[in-house]
């Protein structure tokens, strides 16, 4: 080695000093970077927090709530004038039909948790497939595939949802399927937008010239390198999924009886009580609000450690 | 220094003293300028040259005031008539800039403001510069236009900068930058953006400008040659410190730090001689020895079996491409239903050959062409008429899957921007061996060891095999790049704009590996490049190509030193600082 | 600029067809079939089969669709089973309250979003910025028929600021010309009618307006962040321009470039934010009434209200890309 490198400064521009500790995660990889700037954001760590509490209330429902889910312990002790409050046999009292609320609350979450995952699975799976398609065979199959993507986007989002969750039935399956096809076109023009733009990328046309095939240049180099913002989305879009499905049983959808432990059909039966019982309604509001801000702030911080340029926003 | 002083006597005008200027980032601060010194006197232009990193940019920005954020000036003076500017508040700094202490910037694409007109952008800095208000700053600004070189400057300042080219820009920004009549320009790599032949024509306007009106020039760039030509004093800069300043001669022909030598060996502007012609006359020659490293890894026998021995191609002088009247059409889809398509010609009836084992440059400005022949050649895109040739075999349409695989192991190219040109979630390991395993090559203890090889080649340490590109500096990262092409033993190499990218020392280890690895493996190599200088060092036959044609080709030799067409000696005399003579 | 909304209006022709398409399948994809979403889910077998009989669903699909589409073209949009009257005339009396409701929410969170992200971006790091940026991220994620309820229970239920429902006391008497009950008072000088009208918007503007307010005063805050670090920003200092103008002219004027983008986009989150906003102040516009269209399965209603609004939609989109034009002057020249 006689000829190092020695009037090379290493790629770290002077004033942004990036390189000086991820330089010493000597063999990081991208994933493995991510994940330690995700550690050191105080942002990921209160959000991942609210999420994994939330997580484990949903799993380990049955050993948390007292009662049953529609299980109706106090059915005796409630009046149309009066809800009984907190006591020590009802941590948050009773609700309008008796039910123990914090029960209802912790089987609320395992529903809620329930439909955001499979819905954002649904619309991440079909958004995938058709920006996959859009984005790696473009032309005409692009053409149709955006056309109907346009379609679907060409109605605001709640109205789509309950068009299909109508067709669907009166079911929490219909429920899902609402709320993940509203998802379809946003996946679909993200990973489509991304695909498009690290198919023009050096590395990209290096590939090809290599000879490799086009179905290896796109899944080995091409989705790789464009899934990040499809996984900062979905993050995102869970917390969405979460205040859509309550959305969507306050105007009725979802199936299910006005005892269902779900906070949006809780929420919906507690308007009618918001003189006597306020905190029926204010419980489930904020569980839905706590557990949409966790999965957003874990998204955005994610967003985050993914692209460090978008850092100051 | 003494003869400086006499040249131009009595006090600086700016005086920067013993500046440190630090960087507060997340991992602690760092010190970017240390301990640097420099005058400039009234009327003088002083250079201050370095690479990237160097922190030139940043004592510009320092002079200023204008640092960023995150960067704050922790020691010395920068005096301006006498006065610290450093100790300045916000307000008298704002007088300060414009009227005092003006700017024409780097980059003219992204520093006139979008969405406002050229012109109103002169007039209210006329306005808060208190030089002239309303109709008088109108018609002033149309006089600073037509100063700095735009014609028709009456009707271009009514317009926005996207409807100006690049060189116009610059000519708005210089008109900007001395509008207020300031007795110091900052001029911070004022041409590095624009083509050579604009570069030239801008330059050569500016500085008779300035000299017109008396102006104190601070000229930063990269560029020595661009430096030792335009400026009476030269700085020279590397990691934050000031290494050697003097008058430009003498820095040229007697450089005394070890630093500048190299800087001035690397420049391609002022080396103007073959690579390999100056290593066979044993010329300082950085890259060279380590490069005999040890031949191709011996378990490739399955690589080497079906193609044709690379040692011996060299010394067959056939033709190993023949590019026979190729044009290419882009249609540009118009948007909508209903706007029709309209062509675009992007090279028309190109013709050339290149000879196995030989070099041959295509050089152009930007829009002439260059890159589209490069991707025809690897097959990226189609010509729309013509043939191209690739061993005899024609390249474009009609080939099979088997001729399709055959073809790519026999042509390779290398990128422009080391920076790109590697997938981010690639090992280095994983990126060199790609080739090897996409095309079934060797046993995987083969193809570690012919990666090893490879690594050796390119002279990296196989350390780095472990790290990612991101942890790479870009001549690493080009390294690698050069390494990934050469693992398929290919006859052929594309290089588009290879070393644009990197700093000029780094530039000149590239150039000497290519030069290298050509002489030891009898690669060809089409080369494209804007840069004449880097072609004169690396080419044995060059085609210079103007809006989409070819209008010269010949051997180096004839078309650098009897250009037959215009363009051709406008290319030649825009090298910055040919003429000087060198001391190394 | 006329060519461009020429050829833009040209586009949304194929795009609204297929929506017509999407829909009217709709309709048949029902359970139960069109004639249920006509007569309602308790309709008899007799009923079901003389429906099917008179409006032609027995024919075939093809068919069924161009006399669809021709009653379509010709304004009717079909009768709501559940008010019987037609869903064009219920939309045109209820689309007022919505656009009064949907335009003073926009002006709230407008109003406050930018000065909150400007400042912000100005402080960054400060904590006005990080208060800026956690309140606008709880904006995001409270369900908004949620923060309605509070709005309600808060200042109407329990301090009686504001009137908890409708859009006009139902004592007060007063003439209607335009819809636009604010308006109308001011134009019919009946003052009283006016400030009524306005004390109704309130609390349902604020609801409505909450999410799109964290939006753009997050958009705000990063793209002023991202503009006064731009390359020309730091030349306008260098050329010796005044704080003043480079606030104006430079930073704000390139800044909100993203930002009226947004303020675009926002115009489908507040149409289906007006849904539910409207269900809980019961508020008389388009959105109470398609919720009420949805609880009682009143399938023609929200056929045709879908359709409206997605044309609705489709041209307010239209209008945003074309006032675009005047703001950024670069796009003026590519079309």
């Amino acid at each position: 080695m006689s000829a190092p490198e020695v009037y090379e400064v290493p790629n770290a521009p002077l004033g942004q000093g990036r390189a000086t500790d991820e330089a010493r995660l000597a063999g990081a990889s991208h994933w493995r970077l991510a994940a330690r700037r995700l550690r050191r954001n105080p942002g990921a760590i209160v959000g991942a927090a609210i999420v994994v509490v939330f997580i484990l209330v949903a799993v380990f429902a049955p050993l948390i709530a007292p009662y049953d889910a529609g299980e109706l312990p106090g059915r005796a002790e409630v009046r149309p004038t009066y809800i009984p409050g907190p006591s020590d046999e009802y941590l948050l009292g009773l609700d309008r039909y008796g039910a123990d609320l914090f029960s209802q609350l912790v089987w609320g979450a395992r529903a809620s948790l329930l439909i955001g995952v499979l819905s954002t699975l649904f619309g991440l799976l079909g958004g995938l497939v058709l920006g996959a398609l859009s984005g790696g065979l473009g032309g005409a199959t692009d053409n149709v595939i955006m056309r109907f993507v346009d379609l679907l986007l060409a109605v605001p989002s709640l109205l789509l949802a309950v068009s299909i969750a109508a067709i669907a039935g009166q079911t929490p399956a219909a429920v899902v399927i609402a709320i993940g096809v509203v998802q379809v076109p946003i996946f679909a023009r993200l990973l489509r937008g991304s695909m498009f733009a690290q198919r023009g990328q050096d590395y990209v046309l290096a590939a090809r010239s290599l000879g490799l095939s086009k179905r290896t240049v796109t899944m080995s180099h091409v989705l790789p390198n464009s899934v990040s913002p499809v996984i900062v989305q979905a993050t995102l879009l869970l917390a969405t999924a979460v205040i859509e499905a309550a959305a969507l049983s306050y105007l009725g959808l979802g199936g299910g009886s006005p005892t269902t432990a779900e906070w949006g059909r809780m929420l919906t039966s507690a308007q009618n009580e918001l003189e006597i019982a306020p905190r029926l309604a204010l419980w489930p509001g904020a569980c839905i609000a706590v557990t949409a801000l966790g999965f957003t702030l874990f998204g955005e911080a994610l967003r985050e450690a993914l692209d460090p340029r978008s850092r100051k926003r | 220094m003494s003869d400086v002083a006499g040249l131009f006597g009595g006090e600086p005008l700016l005086s920067v003293r013993d500046l440190e200027v630090q960087f507060r980032t997340d991992a602690g601060s760092t010190t970017a300028l240390r301990g640097v010194s420099l005058d400039v006197h009234p009327g003088e232009t002083v250079a201050v040259v370095g690479e990237s990193g160097s922190g030139k940019s940043t004592t510009a920005a320092a002079v200023l005031g204008l640092l960023a954020a995150n960067g704050a000036v922790t020691g010395g003076e920068i005096l301006f008539d006498g006065q610290d500017v450093v100790r300045l508040s916000a307000a008298e700094m704002s007088r300060l800039r414009g009227a005092q202490i003006g700017l024409v910037p780097q980059d003219p694409m992204s520093n006139l403001n979008p969405v406002r007109r050229v012109g109103s952008q002169i007039v209210e800095a006329l306005e808060d510069n208190d030089v002239a208000r309303g109709s008088a700053a109108q018609a002033r600004t149309v006089e600073l236009l037509e100063e700095a070189g735009l014609p028709d400057a009456a009707r271009r300042a009514q317009q926005y900068p996207h409807e100006f080219s690049g060189g116009m820009r610059q000519r708005a920004l210089i008109a900007m930058g001395l509008s207020a009549r300031p007795r110091l320009l900052v001029a911070d790599e004022p041409t590095s953006a624009l083509d050579v032949t604009v570069q030239r024509t801008i330059l050569d306007g500016l500085t008779a400008l300035t000299a017109r009106l008396g102006v104190a020039v601070l000229l930063i760039t990269h560029d020595l040659g661009l430096a030792a030509e335009r400026a009476d004093t030269v700085v020279v800069m590397y990691r934050g410190e000031v290494v050697e300043k003097g008058p430009a001669r003498q820095i040229l022909q007697n450089p005394q730090h070890e630093y500048t030598r190299r800087l001035i060996a690397a420049a391609p502007s002022l080396a103007s001689r073959r690579i390999a012609i100056a290593k066979e006359t044993g010329d300082a020659d950085v890259a060279a020895e380590d490069l005999l490293a040890p031949s191709l890894g011996e378990g490739v026998t399955t690589a080497t079996a079906d193609a044709p021995a690379a040692a011996d191609a060299g010394a067959r002088p056939d033709t190993i491409v023949e590019v026979e009247h190729v044009t290419k059409v882009f249609k540009l889809r118009g948007r909508g239903l209903f706007s029709r398509s309209t062509d675009f010609t992007a090279v028309d009836d190109v013709s050339f050959t290149v000879p196995r084992g030989r070099t041959v440059a295509l050089v152009g400005e930007s829009g002439s062409g260059k890159s589209t022949v490069a991707r025809m050649m690897l097959g990226l895109t189609e010509p729309t008429s013509g043939t191209i040739r690739f061993d005899g075999v024609d390249v474009g349409s009609g080939r099979d899957r088997a001729a399709e695989v055959t073809f790519r192991r026999r042509v390779q190219p290398i990128f422009q921007d080391p920076y790109a040109s590697l997938d981010p979630l690639f090992t280095i390991y994983r990126t060199i061996e790609e080739p090897l395993r996409a095309h079934r090559i060797g046993t995987p203890a083969e193809r570690r060891d012919r990666v090893h090889a490879l690594m050796e080649d390119v002279a990296l340490p196989t350390e780095l095999l472990r790290r990612y590109p991101g942890e790479l500096s870009g001549g690493q990262r080009q390294r690698v790049a050069i390494a990934r092409a050469l693992a398929l033993e290919p006859e052929l190499v594309v290089c588009d704009e290879a070393v644009s990218a990197l700093d000029v020392v780094v530039q000149a280890q590239i150039l000497h590996l290519l030069a290298d690895l050509q002489s030891r493996l009898g690669l060809s190599y089409l080369f494209i490049s804007h840069d004449l200088a880097v072609v004169r060092q690396i080419a044995d036959v060059v085609c210079v190509m103007e809006k989409r044609r070819v209008v010269e080709q010949g051997t180096a030799d004839d078309v650098f030193d009897d250009p037959q067409t215009a363009y051709t000696r406008t290319l030649l005399d825009a090298i910055p600082g040919r003429t000087l003579e060198l001391g190394v | 600029m006329t060519r461009l909304i020429l050829r833009r209006l040209a586009l949304l022709v194929p795009t609204l067809l297929g929506l017509s398409v999407l829909l009217f399948l709709w309709v048949r994809a029902l359970p139960g079939g069109p004639a249920t979403a006509l007569l309602g889910e308790r309709a008899t077998p007799e009923a079901v089969a003389r429906v099917n009989e008179l409006y032609g669903f027995d024919k075939p699909l093809i068919q069924q669709y161009v006399t669809w589409l021709g009653q379509l073209l010709q304004g009717n949009f079909g009768v709501s089973t559940r008010t019987g009257r037609p869903v064009l005339e219920e939309f045109t009396n209820r689309f007022p309250a919505t656009i009064e409701l949907t335009v003073v929410a926009l002006i709230v969170a407008v109003g406050v979003a930018i000065p909150l992200g400007y400042v912000a971006a100005r402080r960054q790091g400060r904590p006005l910025d990080h208060l800026t940026v956690v309140a606008s991220l709880i904006g995001v994620t409270i369900p908004v028929f949620f923060l309605a309820f509070l709005l309600k229970w808060a200042f109407a239920v329990n301090l009686g600021w504001f009137p908890s429902t409708g859009r006009q006391d139902p004592t007060m008497i007063a003439t209607h010309p335009t819809g636009f009950y604010v308006l109308d008072g001011i134009l019919t000088r009946e003052w009283d009618a006016s400030w009524d009208a306005l004390m109704h918007l309130v609390l349902p503007a604020i609801a409505l307006g909450s999410i799109p307010l964290a939006i753009i005063a997050r958009i705000t805050r990063s793209s002023v962040i991202e503009v006064q670090d731009a390359d020309y920003v730091r030349t306008a200092r260098a050329k010796g321009l005044g704080p003043d103008r480079l606030r104006r002219r430079v930073i704000l004027r390139n800044a909100m470039l993203p930002v009226a983008t947004t303020i675009g986009l926002q115009v489908g989150l507040l149409l289906s934010g007006a849904v539910l906003t409207e269900t809980v102040f019961a508020f008389p516009g388009i959105g109470s009434f398609l919720a009420n269209a949805i609880f009682n399965l009143d399938y023609a209603v929200l056929q045709g209200f879908i359709l409206i609004i997605a044309v609705v939609y489709a041209l307010v989109n239209l209008v945003v890309d074309v006032s675009y034009g005047f703001i950024d002057p670069r796009t003026r020249a590519t079309r």
